[in-house]
């Protein structure tokens, strides 16, 4: 009746999250928001391999799945932890001030 | 014998060498003697292949003995190599010879100069030089020896350089000279391009079979004679002659008389082939060159007052007369008036030497005179000398200038004028200077010039100071036999000297005409080739071959002319002497070239200074300023945000991807 | 196989969810609004790995990134204070939005061009990766596994992978101490926190 759902789908819907993603990262300034968009991107990311995963039979896809998730979790904690020691000294920093390469 | 012909240079360089290392240890006289010695060591190597040579066959005197491969650069092959054959040979009889008598002569007049072995230093250089340059098989040995002579004219004119002016007479000199250097090496580059080497056999053999293009021919030919002007003070580069006789006086007989200076003769007639194959204007050029030299030259010496400037003067019109006689084809005329030139200039010179020894450094001849009871020997030689470049017979000027005014004729009748009208002004302008030095009028004191006059006079005025003579007072005296010996010789040769060479006149022995001509006519004379090389018999159908005779008995007129009348003159004092001032100057040649140096060739040169400081350091400059401005445009990218420059490589990224989608066909 | 309707329904509200809750993250001008978006996202994300069979992925999914790392971001916009809401029209770097745009519509662009081209080289969803379809059809045409989901992750991650599980493990230790030592507030000896 109606087309079946492609992997294709999956991919495209995985990339718009990513660009979503991507902008976020690019246009907000608030170190913690951009933290998110990161997430988003690496979510984008869980997706496409679960996709392939699915679509190609393979299990490896989504244990590289798990993998990401691992990282993404100690990558959350030491980063947090780096913006808590940053905006502990100067709370209304953002991404704007390291600009120490300005030249 | 002939492979023995290194030892020619080899002896002077060891000289050299030795002289460099413990010149100081051998000092005074020894310096001088060993010198002497190596130059005469050479001279009879010389004696000795010349031997070797006339037992020869005609067509077998030509040996090139290679010493060692020098430039083995691609296509450029120079060896060092030495080229044996009756011209080189003759060469090298008469230069090392003469330089054996200077150097003989220095070690009398050097004597107590505080650098006398550094004299002989440069002298025994300077013979390794000429040698070389005789001797080269190929244009680049000739060039270095060329150079080497350029050098040593320098290092010996300004030898006594603590004064000013000999500095930059050396200066001169050397710059003059480095003008017509030029030309030489234009030449050599030319002579490689057309014929692939710049070997004297490839290029001579070329241009007689004809495959030397007229062009090329007269390129190398005209660019060689510049260089000829330059090294043997031609019109226009003459002018370093007159200013090197601030250098000794040995310097001025070996260097600047007997043999540097007939390097430039040397060369042409080495390259005859090539100068007969090259464009008509080219010899006419030369000949016409030499002619108005002489000319020249001649004129000035009239009005100078220095002993060594007129003999200068005469050197540069006695080397016109090689180079009239180059022109008009008489190659064996040229090296026959260079052989007895050499003779008795270098005898002139160092007589006058002598007399300048004797006055006490003296060189002004207007205050000489009646010297001729004091110094007797450097008389009597010097008179010798002075029949000969009159161009009396049987002395061995007369001989050589006339088979030059023979060819002269031969070819255009004004170029014989001129070289009458010159041959009277030489014989006049010597005889003055005989007159004016050992006959007419004493007018020299008690004192020997003006710097002794200074001293006797700060002296106590009751007793002069005691330079000569029985009395205290200054008396001129003759030379020691170190320099006496080598006028003699000298001498001797300048009355024998036109044996060489007898013209073919029905009174002479048919086995003694000629000598010279027989010797060198392989080298100046090919059979039947396109191109012409002359001796007598190719002027058999001119006027002036018809008119031998009586061309003969014009010229010992001319020269009998020209002592009459100076004799008259100076000595009898039945006219009043002419000596314009315009002439003493010389012309004003040297001002007019200080003045075009001064301002416009000085604006020239300051133009092309700035163009280089505006065009290219502005070029340079400029680079780099449109550098810094660029650096400082892109610089305004590095605005130090991170997030911009995420944003970057995000569009990197989509760069990259959109190649792989786009080009790399996933499209 | 026929996709049912419900499958379908499944699929557009997980998306919607998905995408509501990024554009959510990107726009909202509270920090925590925005990690409400992000909530929203995780969970169409973990909707999306149970339509295509990975319920594990899914649990863990919702477990670590909702559960723990969520809560960990609301800790610290708590603890800092940046609780606020920022303007969101302050862009001290002129071309950036611009250049964002054109970056995202790149990517997107030619990353659904290159995936829509590529077509059936991707090949058919074959879920045979679930837990109750033991003898389920693969690929090929053969049984795929008679095993679930958790089994088949299990023996490959223990198996295959499992010296990446250690370094994993050894990451997260270290993570958790670095973070400990980075955030500590030194007593007052010159030496800054």
């Amino acid at each position: 009746m109606i087309a079946a759902i492609e992997p294709t789908w999956y991919l495209i819907v995985a990339s718009l999250l990513f660009g979503i993603g991507a902008f976020g990262l690019l246009v907000r300034r608030n170190p913690l928001v951009m933290f998110m968009c990161i997430e988003l991107m690496l979510n984008a990311a869980n997706l496409t391999f679960v996709a392939f995963a699915t679509s190609l039979g393979d299990i490896n896809g989504q244990t590289a799945v798990f993998f990401v998730l691992v990282v993404a979790a100690a990558e959350v904690v030491v980063g947090l932890g780096i913006l808590v020691s940053i905006l502990r000294r100067r709370p209304g920093a953002t991404a704007d001030d390291l600009a120490e390469l300005k030249g | 014998m002939v492979e023995l012909v290194w030892l020619i240079p080899a002896f002077p360089l060891l000289g050299f060498v030795a002289i460099l290392l413990g010149g100081r240890k051998l000092g005074e006289p020894l310096a001088g003697l060993f010198a002497t010695a190596m130059v005469a060591a050479s001279f009879v190597v010389a004696v000795l292949i010349y031997l070797d040579l006339l037992g020869m066959d005609e067509a077998e005197r030509s040996h090139t003995e290679t010493l060692f491969s020098w430039v083995p650069v691609g296509d450029l092959q120079i060896d060092m190599a030495f080229l044996v054959d009756p011209l080189s040979i003759t060469m090298c009889l008469f230069v090392t010879g003469i330089g054996a008598l200077i150097h003989l002569y220095s070690i009398g007049y050097m004597h107590g100069d505080p650098k006398f072995s550094k004299f002989f230093l440069y002298l025994n250089l300077f013979v390794l030089s000429m040698t070389l340059l005789v001797l080269g098989s190929n244009l680049l040995v000739t060039f270095l020896g060329w150079e080497g002579v350029g050098t040593c004219s320098y290092l010996l004119i300004s030898f006594w350089h603590t004064k000013d002016a000999n500095a930059t007479a050396g200066k001169k000199a050397f710059v003059t000279n480095r003008v017509g250097d030029f030309g030489v090496m234009l030449a050599m580059f030319l002579a490689f391009g057309a014929v692939g080497s710049i070997d004297y056999a490839v290029i001579n053999d070329s241009a007689l079979a004809g495959t030397l293009t007229t062009a090329t021919a007269t390129g190398i030919a005209a660019l060689l004679f510049l260089g000829a002007v330059g090294k043997s003070a031609q019109l226009p580069l003459y002018v370093w002659l007159p200013d090197a006789m601030a250098g000794p006086t040995p310097v001025s007989a070996l260097i600047h008389a007997a043999t540097m200076v007939t390097a430039g003769v040397f060369l042409m007639v080495r390259i005859n082939p090539v100068l007969g194959a090259a464009a008509d204007w080219v010899p006419t050029t030369v000949a016409w060159v030499g002619a108005i030299t002489a000319l020249f030259a001649a004129t000035i010496a009239l009005a100078q007052n220095d002993i060594k400037k007129v003999l200068a003067y005469s050197t540069v019109s006695q080397l016109g007369y090689m180079f009239l006689a180059v022109g008009t084809g008489a190659y064996v005329a040229a090296i026959f008036h260079m052989v007895t030139h050499a003779f008795f200039k270098a005898l002139l010179f160092l007589g006058s030497g002598s007399v300048i020894h004797g006055m006490h450094d003296e060189q002004d001849m207007r205050k000489m005179g009646k010297l001729f009871k004091l110094m007797p020997i450097t008389a009597s030689t010097f008179i010798v000398g002075w029949l000969a470049i009159a161009g009396v017979p049987p002395f061995a000027g007369f001989w050589s200038k006339d088979e030059i005014l023979l060819f002269a004729g031969a070819e255009n009748w004004a170029l014989y004028a001129i070289g009458i009208v010159t041959a009277i002004l030489t014989a006049f302008y010597m005889t003055r200077q005989v007159v004016m030095t050992f006959f007419g009028e004493q007018k020299w004191g008690s004192y020997a010039n003006e710097e002794e006059a200074a001293d006797l006079e700060v002296a106590d005025d009751d007793e002069p100071v005691a330079t000569h003579g029985a009395h205290g007072e200054f008396k001129p005296h003759e030379s020691p036999p170190f320099m006496v010996i080598p006028l003699v010789v000298l001498a001797g040769l300048s009355i024998v000297g036109g044996i060489i060479q007898l013209p073919s006149l029905g009174i002479i022995p048919k086995n003694w005409q000629h000598k010279l001509l027989d010797w060198l006519h392989p080298l100046v004379e090919f059979e039947g080739s396109p191109v012409e090389g002359i001796g007598e018999a190719h002027i058999e159908d001119t006027t002036a071959y018809d008119m031998k005779v009586l061309l003969i008995f014009v010229a010992i007129g001319a020269a009998l002319l020209g002592i009459a009348a100076g004799w008259a003159v100076y000595q009898k004092k039945l006219a009043k002497p002419i000596e314009p001032e315009l002439l003493e100057r010389g012309w004003g040649y040297d001002a007019a070239i200080s003045w075009f140096m001064g301002k416009p060739g000085r604006e020239a040169f300051q133009a092309t200074a700035d163009f280089d400081s505006t065009v290219v350091d502005g070029a340079v400059n400029g680079v780099a300023t449109a550098v810094r401005e660029t650096a400082q445009g892109v610089r305004k990218g590095q605005t130090g945000y991170v997030r911009q420059y995420a944003g970057v490589i995000g569009i990197g990224v989509v760069l990259l991807l959109g190649w792989f989608v786009v080009i790399r066909g996933l499209l | 196989m026929n996709t049912t309707a419900l499958e379908y329904i499944v699929f557009f509200a997980a998306s919607l969810m998905m995408l509501g809750g990024a554009v959510g993250v990107v726009l909202f001008r509270n920090p925590v609004h925005a990690a409400l978006g992000l909530v929203l996202t995780l969970f169409g994300v973990a909707v999306h790995f149970v339509a295509q069979e990975a319920h594990f992925l899914a649990a863990v999914q919702v477990i670590v990134y909702a559960g723990a790392i969520v809560v960990l971001f609301l800790f610290v916009i708590m603890l800092l204070g940046v609780d606020k809401a920022v303007d969101l029209t302050i862009e001290p770097i002129p071309i950036q939005r611009p250049l964002a745009a054109v970056m995202t519509v790149g990517l997107v662009g030619l990353i659904t061009a290159a995936v829509v081209k590529a077509g059936d080289a991707i090949g058919t969803l074959n879920p045979g990766l679930g837990i109750d379809v033991a003898g389920d059809i693969g690929r090929d045409g053969q049984v795929v596994s008679s095993d679930g989901n958790i089994q088949q992750l299990a023996r490959n991650l223990y198996n295959d992978h499992v010296l990446a599980f250690q370094l994993t493990s050894v990451l997260l230790i270290v993570a958790v101490a670095g973070t400990v030592l980075l955030t500590r507030k030194w007593p007052k000896q010159g030496a800054a926190a």
